[in-house]
C-alpha cells in the first residue's frame, strides 16, 4: 500500500486516495474542431512508460481535493507531489 | 507401547511436568507443553504422517519449521476445523486433534497410492496434456482430480474464531527474533527508536534454540541464557514492542508490512474468550530490518522421500530443543561442515551415528576432525545413491562419488533415519518480495539479497552470514543504521564475544548421482507435489526455459509450502538441464503470503452486519413494522414491497401498482442523491456536465438531465430544481449518488478551477416523501395551506417551498411513476411524522405505501429508462432514444464529442425498443438474449437482450424493455427471446406503454 502525502492533510495511506489516471492531459478547448482520431487519442491513448508517471490523485476519503502526484511505475516510489495545474516540471515520460 | 518412547530424559526446551494429551490419525498419544504436534508425534516414534499429492507415496516429517512439505494435518473437527497446517508449526495443546490431509482411508492403506504404481503415467504436465482436451471436459476431469487429489476439507460451516486487525507505525520494523535479529532490536531500541520486532516462533532465539546444553556462548553466557537477558532487556524498552508467535508475511510497498500474530492457537481450548484466536498487524515502518534466518536445503538424491529422512537441522532442533531421538541409527548426509554438529550431537546423547557421508573428497574442517575424534566414521567423497524402507527408511546404499557420477561399487548401511544438509538458503523471501533484486553467489549456491529500492536493510542469515559472530556483528550493525536513518542516534552496544567453530568451505551438488538405471530410481525434487528430477529434465527437453512456465508445469513449489525447500534445487537442476548458469535462469518471484495466512484474518471483524455501512431513511423503522420486504440499493436498505398477510410478491407488487394508478401510492424516496449547487457559474456547471440546456430555467422549476462520460455514454440522470438565480438541488440515482458528486468535483478542480462553483452531498439531510396518483393533489391539499396547488399555480416540472404537515418543506412536482405526483422534502428528523401524517390524511383514498419493485414496474410501463439497469455503459442517448434531450445548440458539454465518433454514429448499435411476448401471460427473464432466428444452430448471432420485464396490471399483460442491434427499425418484426428450455417469440414495440402523451402526470 503506498503512501501519499496529500499536499493539504499529509501522509496517508493510499486506500484513502483514488487515482485519476494520467495527469496533464488537457481537454481539448474545441472538441468539434478536432478529428475523430484526435480526440480518440484524448480519451484512450495513455503513455503507459516503465518509469516517472504523472497521474492525477484525490483524497477521496480525506480532503477530497485533487492533486498531481508523479511516481515511478517501476519501483512505486513517488517523485513528487504537486499542485493541480503545476507544470510537470522535471522527469522523463511525456 | 511405551509413552513417548523416542523422547530424553532430560533437556531441552521442554516441560517434562506439563504433560498434555492429544490424538493424532484417531490414536491418543502424549506430549509436553513446549512441543509442536511434530516432537509429540517423532516423540512417540510416529514416522508416517501423510502421503504426497499426487502419487500418494508414504511421507514422514521432513523438517522442524514453516518450511515442512509434508507433515500437513487438519487441525481440529467441525466449524473451527483448519486445513493443511504445518505439524511442525502447531504449538501442541491439551486435547489437540489433528489428522493428515491427504490420504484415504487411512495413512497407512491409501488407495490412490496406486497411482505410484503408474507413475510413469503420471509424468510433468500430465494434467494439462491429459485433460486440457476437448476443452469443455476439463471441469468435470478436475473435480474428479480435486477429490483424488485432496488437500483438506474446508469446514462447511461459518468460522466460530474472532479475528482481530490493527494498525501500528513504527521506525524499525525487525523480521527475526534470531541472533541477528535481537542484536538489531538492542541496537535501534538504545538508540531510542520504536521498534517492533516478531518473531513465528513461540519463543524468541531462532537457530540459537537448538543448540545442546553444552552448546554455544555469546559473551559468556549460554546461547539460550543470553537470548533471554535480550529477551528481558528489551521487553523493559518502553518503546519496543516484542511479538512472538507473530509471521512477517507480506512485505509492500513504501514500507506497509504485513503481520499475523497466532494469540491463541497454541492455547486450544484454555483460550481467553476476550482474545481473539489471531491478530492482523498491518505496519507502516520507516525502516525495516530483515534477519529471517535461513533455510536448509535438501541434497537431492536416489529414494529421497522415504520416512526418516529429514534435514540435518531438523535432527538436530528435534533432539537438542525438543528432547526427541530422530532415530536410533541416524546417517548423516552432508556437503557442508554444518551437518558435523547434528552427527556430534546425535553421537553424544547417544545415538548411534553409522556414518557421516561426506560428498566432498576431503573434509578437513575443525567439525570433521572433531567427528573423527568423537569416532564417527567419516565416508568422504562418498554419496548415498538409493535407500530402502517401505514405511519407513530402513537402509541406505553408500558409493564413492566423483565428478557427478557414481564411481565405485555401493554399500549397504542400515539406518532408520538419514539427516541430511545440501546448505542453507538464505531467506530472502520478505526482501524479494519488496522489490529487492537477488544476486547469485556461485561458491555456496545461495541468492542474497542484491539491490533494494525501499527502505530495509538484511543481517545474519538472510544475508548470507551463517557464522554466529557474523550475524551477530551484522544486526548490531544494521540496527544501529536503521535506527540513524530513522533519526535516532547512535546507540550503546559492543559486540560480545563468540567461540563457534570455523567451517570449512561447503561443495555445492545439486544432485547426487545414482547407480540405478534412469526411470528406475526416482529422485525427488519437490515432495509436496512429488516433482522428480527426472521431471525437471521433461521440461528442460519440451522447451520450458521460462522459470516461470516451468513452476507452472511441473507443479515445482505450487504447493502450500511455495517451494521454501525446493525452488533452489529444482531452478538448479533446469539450469543444468538447459546448460544455463543458475542466474541466467533466476528463481520465481516471491509472492506474500510468506507462508499461508487465513482468510478470516483478512476479514477481521468486517463480517455480516459490519461487512459493509448500512444506510436507513430516517422511515426505516415505519416500513420494518409495517412488514416490509428490504433490497439492498447501494448500502440502502429500500422496501421492495410491503406484502399483506398470504400475500406473494407479484400479488403486492400488482396491488401497489394499481393503487399508484387508481388512488394515491407513497413511496419513501430519501435514498436518491441530492447535490446542492452553488454559486454564480452553477448554471454553468449544468451545462457542462448535462447534454440539455440550464442558463433559461426559471427559478422554481425543475429540468430532468442526462449526464454522460466523455465517451459519450450514459453515466446517470436525475431532476434538477432551480432554488435561486446561483443555488440549484441536483437529484441523482440511488447507487450513483457519490460517483456523481466526485465526477463534478473532479472537472470543477483540475480542468476548470476557475468557475465559482461549490457542491456538497445533500442526501442524508433530507427525507423524501412521495405520493403519487390520480388522488395525490387532494392529499396534499390537506396537509398544507401554503400554497397554491391548482395545475397553473404550480405546473408540472416546477416545486414550491411552505408549511406541509406542519414543517417547513420542498415540494416537487415530478413524477417517475407517470401519475400525478409530488416529491415531499423535509428535514430528515420530520420525515417519519410527515410519512405518518400522509398515511393518516391518506386513509380515505385507500393511501398505499409501495417500494421500489412496483416503482420499476410503474416507470417501465411509461418507458422511462433506470441508469444501470436498462443502460450499461455502452449506451448513448441516441440508443436510447432521447436525442430530444441532447442540445444541439450548446457549443460543448461533456460526452458531446464522442456522440458524433463513428463508432456512435453507426447503424447495428443496440437500442432501446419495447417488447410485448406472443403470449401475454409470460414474463421474459431481465438478461435474456434476443436472437432473429431460433433455428440457427450455436454458436448463433445474438442481437440484444431484454433490460426490464414485468407484468403490468395496467396493461394486463406482461412487458420488457430491449437493447436491439438497430431495435427502432425492427417495429412490429417478431423476435425470439432465449429463456431456460425454450425461446419465447416476441413482437418488437414502442418503448413506452401507457399514457404516451404523459397527460396524467401534468394533469
Ligand atoms: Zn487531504
Amino acid at each position: 500500500m503506498l503512501q501519499i502525502a496529500c499536499p493539504h492533510c499529509g501522509p496517508r495511506d493510499e486506500n484513502e486516495f483514488s487515482c485519476g489516471g494520467e495527469a496533464h492531459i488537457a481537454r481539448p478547448k474545441q472538441p468539434d474542431a478536432i478529428s475523430d482520431a484526435e480526440w480518440a487519442d484524448y480519451l484512450f491513448m495513455r503513455t503507459n512508460p516503465k518509469g516517472a508517471l504523472a497521474e492525477r490523485w484525490c483524497h477521496t476519503v480525506g480532503c477530497r481535493r485533487w492533486f498531481n502526484v508523479e511516481r515511478d511505475t517501476v519501483t512505486h516510489t513517488i517523485l513528487r507531489v504537486y499542485a493541480m495545474g503545476a507544470p510537470r516540471g522535471g522527469g522523463g515520460g511525456a | 507401547m511405551k509413552r513417548q518412547r523416542q523422547r530424553l530424559d532430560v533437556g531441552a526446551r521442554i516441560d517434562r511436568g506439563q504433560r498434555l494429551a492429544f490424538r493424532f490419525n484417531g490414536k491418543s498419544y502424549e506430549g509436553f507443553s513446549g512441543d509442536t504436534l511434530a516432537s509429540a508425534l517423532v516423540a512417540n516414534g510416529v514416522r508416517l504422517v501423510g502421503r504426497s499429492f499426487k502419487f500418494h507415496r508414504p511421507r514422514g516429517i521432513y523438517s522442524a519449521g514453516m518450511e515442512e512439505p509434508n507433515a500437513l494435518v487438519q487441525l481440529g473437527t467441525g466449524a473451527a476445523s483448519e486445513p493443511n497446517l504445518r505439524a511442525t508449526q502447531v504449538e501442541l495443546f491439551d486435547g489437540l486433534e489433528a489428522a493428515s490431509v491427504n490420504c484415504w482411508p487411512s495413512v497407512n492403506f491409501d488407495i490412490w497410492s496406486l497411482n505410484d504404481r503408474v507413475s510413469s503415467m503420471l509424468p510433468a504436465g500430465f494434467y494439462y496434456k491429459t485433460f486440457m482436451w476437448p476443452t469443455g471436459l476439463w471441469m468435470r476431469y478436475e473435480r474428479a482430480i480435486r477429490a483424488m487429489a485432496g488437500m483438506g476439507r474446508t469446514a462447511r460451516e461459518a468460522d466460530p474464531d474472532r479475528y482481530d486487525q490493527t494498525n501500528a507505525h513504527c521506525d524499525v520494523l525487525i523480521a527475526g527474533g534470531g541472533p541477528a535479529g535481537l542484536m538489531a532490536a538492542l541496537a535501534a531500541g538504545r538508540a531510542g527508536a520504536r521498534v517492533i520486532l516478531a518473531d513465528e516462533q513461540n519463543e524468541f532465539g531462532g537457530r540459537l534454540l537448538s543448540e545442546p546444553e553444552d552448546g554455544e556462548t555469546i559473551g559468556g553466557r549460554l546461547a539460550v541464557d543470553w537470548v533471554a537477558d535480550a529477551r528481558a532487556e528489551l521487553a523493559g524498552m518502553a518503546e519496543v514492542r516484542l511479538l512472538p508467535r507473530t509471521t512477517v508475511f507480506g512485505y509492500y510497498d513504501h514500507n506497509f508490512i504485513g503481520l499475523i500474530e497466532r494469540v491463541t492457537d497454541h492455547l486450544g481450548g484454555a483460550a481467553p474468550e476476550h482474545l481473539p484466536r489471531q491478530r492482523m498487524w498491518r505496519v507502516r515502518a520507516r525502516q525495516v530490518v530483515l534477519a529471517t534466518g535461513a533455510i536448509e536445503r535438501p541434497l537431492i538424491f536416489a529414494e529421497n522421500d522415504r520416512p526418516g529422512i529429514m534435514l540435518a537441522g531438523a535432527a538436530r532442533a528435534y533432539l537438542n530443543r525438543y528432547g526427541v531421538q530422530p532415530g536410533e541409527k541416524v546417517l548423516v548426509f552432508t556437503n557442508n561442515d554444518d551437518a558435523y554438529r547434528t552427527a556430534l550431537d546425535l553421537n553424544a546423547a547417544g545415538i548411534v551415528v553409522p556414518a557421516v557421508v561426506d560428498l566432498r573428497a576431503d573434509p578437513q574442517g575443525s567439525l570433521p576432525a572433531r567427528a573423527r575424534e568423537a569416532g564417527i566414521e567419516i565416508l568422504a567423497g562418498h554419496g548415498v545413491v538409493g535407500t530402502k524402507g517401505r514405511l519407513r527408511v530402513t537402509e541406505a546404499r553408500v558409493a564413492p562419488v566423483s565428478d557427478g557420477a557414481v564411481a565405485g561399487p555401493a554399500r549397504t548401511i542400515s539406518c532408520d533415519a538419514i539427516a541430511m544438509s545440501g546448505g542453507w538458503n538464505p531467506a530472502v523471501h520478505l526482501f524479494s518480495q519488496g522489490q529487492g533484486k537477488l544476486r547469485f553467489e556461485e561458491a555456496r549456491g545461495v541468492f542474497l539479497p542484491g539491490n533494494t529500492i525501499q527502505a530495509n536493510r538484511s543481517a545474519g542469515a538472510c544475508n548470507g552470514a551463517f557464522p554466529l559472530a557474523v550475524c551477530l556483528a551484522e544486526g548490531t550493525e544494521v540496527g544501529a543504521l536503521a535506527a540513524a536513518d530513522a533519526g535516532f542516534g547512535a546507540p550503546v552496544l559492543a559486540l560480545p564475544e563468540t567461540k563457534e567453530a570455523e567451517e570449512a568451505p561447503m561443495e555445492v551438488v545439486w544432485q547426487v548421482p545414482s547407480d540405478r538405471p534412469p526411470g528406475k530410481a526416482r529422485a525427488f525434487v519437490d515432495f509436496q507435489n512429488d516433482v522428480t528430477t527426472k521431471d525437471v529434465k521433461l521440461a528442460a527437453r519440451e522447451g520450458y526455459r521460462s522459470v516461470e512456465h516451468f513452476k507452472r508445469y511441473t507443479t515445482t513449489g505450487m504447493g502450500t509450502d511455495q517451494g521454501k525447500t525446493s525452488n533452489i534445487n529444482g531452478v538448479a537442476i533446469l539450469a543444468s538441464a538447459l546448460g544455463e548458469a543458475i542466474p541466467a535462469v533466476g528463481t520465481t518471484t516471491f509472492r506474500p503470503p510468506y507462508t499461508p495466512v487465513s482468510f478470516g484474518a483478512f476479514a477481521g471483524r468486517e463480517l455480516h452486519e459490519f461487512y459493509a455501512p448500512i444506510r436507513r431513511t430516517p422511515i426505516h423503522a415505519w416500513h420494518e413494522s409495517h412488514g416490509a420486504v428490504f433490497e439492498d440499493v447501494g448500502q440502502w436498505k429500500r422496501p421492495r414491497y410491503y406484502p399483506r398477510a398470504g400475500e406473494g410478491m407479484h400479488a403486492a407488487v400488482r396491488r401497489e401498482a394499481i393503487a399508484a394508478r387508481s388512488g394515491i401510492g407513497i413511496l419513501d424516496a430519501s435514498t436518491l442523491g441530492k447535490i446542492d449547487i452553488q454559486g454564480a457559474d452553477a448554471a454553468e456547471l449544468l451545462n457542462r456536465v448535462y447534454t440539455n440546456a440550464w442558463s433559461k430555467l426559471e427559478v422554481g422549476r425543475c429540468r430532468y438531465g442526462l449526464m454522460l462520460g466523455e465517451d459519450g455514454m450514459v453515466m446517470d440522470d436525475g431532476v434538477t430544481a432551480r432554488l435561486a438565480e446561483d443555488h440549484f438541488l441536483m437529484s441523482t440515482t440511488t447507487g450513483n449518488a457519490a460517483r456523481v458528486l466526485a465526477w463534478l468535483e473532479e472537472w470543477t478542480q483540475t480542468e476548470w478551477p476557475d468557475m465559482k462553483v461549490h457542491m456538497a452531498s445533500a442526501t442524508e439531510q433530507w427525507a423524501t416523501v412521495s405520493i403519487s396518483g390520480p388522488k395525490a393533489r387532494n392529499l396534499l391539499a390537506e396537509l398544507t395551506g401554503d400554497f397554491d396547488l391548482s395545475p397553473d399555480a404550480f405546473p408540472f416540472m416546477s416545486f414550491r417551498e411552505g408549511i406541509v404537515a406542519g414543517v417547513s418543506a420542498r415540494v416537487f412536482r415530478i413524477s417517475f411513476t407517470g401519475e400525478l405526483s409530488f416529491e415531499v422534502n423535509v428535514a430528515a428528523r420530520h420525515g417519519l411524522a410527515v410519512w405518518t401524517a400522509c398515511m393518516t390524511a391518506g386513509e380515505k383514498y385507500g393511501i398505499t405505501p409501495f417500494g421500489t419493485e412496483a416503482m420499476h414496474l410503474l416507470r417501465a410501463e411509461k418507458g422511462f429508462i433506470i441508469v444501470g439497469q436498462d443502460t450499461d455503459g455502452t449506451v448513448t442517448p441516441a440508443d436510447l432514444g432521447m436525442d430530444w434531450i441532447v442540445s444541439k445548440k450548446k457549443p460543448d458539454f461533456l460526452g458531446k464529442r464522442s456522440l458524433s465518433r463513428a463508432d456512435t454514429l453507426r447503424s447495428g448499435r443496440k437500442r432501446l425498443v419495447g417488447l410485448f411476448t406472443e403470449d401475454p401471460k409470460t414474463v421474459l427473464d431481465e438478461g435474456a438474449q434476443i436472437v432473429a432466428e431460433p433455428r440457427d444452430r450455436p454458436p448463433m448471432k445474438m442481437i440484444g437482450h431484454v433490460t426490464s420485464s414485468y407484468f403490468s396490471p395496467t396493461l394486463d399483460r406482461s412487458i420488457a424493455l430491449a437493447l436491439i442491434e438497430d431495435g427502432p427499425d425492427r417495429m412490429g418484426q417478431t423476435l425470439h427471446a432465449s429463456m431456460p428450455g425454450r425461446t419465447v417469440p416476441v413482437r418488437v414495440t414502442e418503448p413506452v406503454f401507457f399514457d404516451p402523451d404523459g397527460e396524467r402526470m401534468r394533469g
